[in-house]
């Protein structure tokens, strides 16, 4: 009993080094692919325009929506101590260092994340890959890099889309709906946000980018099984992908608050 | 007749069970060969061996001498120039139209699409399709259709050898002819190499060799054209759809239970 249990143990343990040396290892397949082969620009902005641009309208409508629920809240509270002067600052800071690069790296996880894996891994089950490779093309600079690239490069512009729609809603609710005054609003953002906090936002959104791409192609091109397996694919990208943005934040804020 | 493929020993393994078993099988240069056998066999993981698709657990496949399952993915990528493989649904990427599916190899190594186009229209009179088909994409192709343009998509390397597997899976009797004698007229027009995965008795017609593939090794190997008159147990219960015979089949041990 005793030495099945450890054996259980031990087993589990090396499948999932295995996984994870496997998962890492793909990246980093990807990257000297990346830098010994020509860079297929067409391909990249295809997949930009799949990423960033379809994923645009529930970008910008979950930031508006975001900045308009967090400034009704903060006014709530600040209300108590007489500092709603700041609403505008906390919006905008909220928004621009967390909010927007995590709903942004949440809603295109699920948006494109999703059909990243459920494309590559329907190619892999109807053999189109093998196909690739017998007809001498090399997958990962056709199907992986311009898809994680395009992952990197999209998700800050559609950030800061999220950054500015939720600042902007924040202010129709402050200025329209509670009747607080527009220089209070726009006074405090000036007043309280820097350029670092920008950077800062914009560098977590590619790092989110990086993830979901990565996660999303790694899911794909190891799917096995048929219309099951590209589903397990599928929802194992979504979930990784989320997990995976949420612990990074932490110890990507941390460690840029460091610098 | 020289050997343009052998087949030493080769097993594969999947988790607990052995798919091949230790097959032996010399492919003849300029011929069809035929691999047939029960599903489940594992007859397309051969195939895909060959290739260098999947690699083998022990054993060794040689393509004029050079040891396919032992090369890096650089150097088989250097053999697929010779071999070409045809995929039992034809495996066309569904992005693709018609043009963009034929002529991928070249056109992702950098040549422009004016100059591929002659070598695609080329390559679709050769498996009889019109130029009508260039745009269209795979959807819009019935399944003969969506196999010719696999056959014509594989010819644009010009290989010394092509795979089949299953090429005549899924289509009615008139169209799997239409296949079969396409294969034939490519084989002979271009003096190609053909082995081929098939279910499909007819092909016998057009085969030079065939080979039974039982309980993961070769059973039977030997001429086509004298297939009907042998008397080897194996190929004489599989050719003739017998449930009783040396094949174990699900049949036999149903009656055997009642």
């Amino acid at each position: 009993m005793v030495i099945r249990f450890i054996d259980f143990l031990g087993r589990s343990f090396l499948n999932l080094s295995e996984m994870v040396g496997q998962f890492f290892m793909f990246l980093v397949r990807a990257g000297i692919i990346l830098f010994t082969t020509k860079l297929k620009l067409h391909k990249l902005f295809v997949q930009a325009n799949r990423i960033g641009v379809e994923s645009l309208s529930i970008v910008i409508l979950t930031g508006g929506f975001t900045g308009m629920v967090f400034a009704l809240q903060s006014y709530i509270g600040f209300k108590r101590v007489g500092g709603e002067q700041f609403i505008g600052a906390v919006v905008a800071l909220g928004m621009i260092r967390e909010l927007g690069p995590v709903l942004t790296g949440l809603m295109v996880t699920g948006r494109a994340g999703s059909a990243i894996a459920a494309e590559i891994g329907t190619m892999r089950i109807t053999e189109q890959i093998d196909a690739l490779v017998t007809l001498r093309i090399n997958i990962f600079q056709y199907l992986v890099i311009p898809r994680i690239l395009a992952g990197v490069a999209i998700l800050p512009c559609l950030a800061l889309f999220s950054m500015i729609f939720g600042i902007v809603g924040g202010y129709v609710v402050c200025v329209h709906i509670l009747g607080l005054s527009p220089e209070d609003y726009t006074t405090s953002i000036r007043n309280f946000v820097e350029v670092a906090d920008i950077r800062s936002g914009l560098i977590k959104s590619a790092a989110f980018g990086l993830i979901l791409s990565w996660v999303g192609t790694y899911k794909g091109f190891y799917t096995e099984g048929g219309a099951r397996g590209v589903g397990i694919a599928t929802t194992q990208s979504v979930v990784t992908s989320s997990i995976m943005i949420l612990i990074t934040n932490y110890f990507l804020t941390k460690f840029l608050e460091s610098l | 007749m020289s050997t343009i493929i052998s087949i030493r020993d080769l097993k594969k393994q999947f988790g607990d069970k052995w798919v091949t078993q230790g097959v032996n099988l010399d492919i003849p240069e300029g011929m069809m060969t035929v691999i047939i056998g029960r599903s489940g066999e594992g007859k397309s993981v051969l195939l895909k061996q060959v290739i260098g698709l999947i690699h083998p657990t022990s054993g060794e496949v040689l393509f004029k001498g050079i040891n396919i399952s032992k090369l890096s993915d650089r150097e088989l990528e250097e053999q697929f120039k010779h071999i070409g493989y045809v995929f039992q649904f034809a495996a066309l990427l569904d992005s693709l139209n018609t043009f963009e599916n034929v002529g991928i190899t070249l056109l992702e190594n950098g040549m422009k699409a004016q100059d591929v186009l002659p070598i695609v229209k080329e390559k679709l009179s050769l498996v009889n399709l019109s130029e009508e088909t260039l745009y269209k994409y795979p959807s819009e192709l019935s399944g003969g259709m969506r196999k010719r343009v696999g056959l014509a998509r594989t010819l644009v390397t010009n290989p010394e050898i092509i795979l089949y597997d299953e090429p005549t899976t899924g289509l009615d009797p008139i169209t799997a002819r239409v296949i079969h004698e396409l294969m034939y007229d490519m084989q002979k027009k271009l003096k190609l190499t053909s082995v081929v995965i098939s279910h499909d008795l007819e092909i016998f017609k057009y085969a030079d060799k065939v080979a039974l593939l039982n309980d993961g090794k070769i059973a039977y190997f030997g001429d086509a054209k004298t297939i009907w008159e042998s008397d080897n147990p194996y190929i004489y219960q599989f050719i003739r759809g017998l449930p009783e015979g040396p094949i174990q089949t699900e049949v036999a041990h149903f009656k055997d239970k009642f």
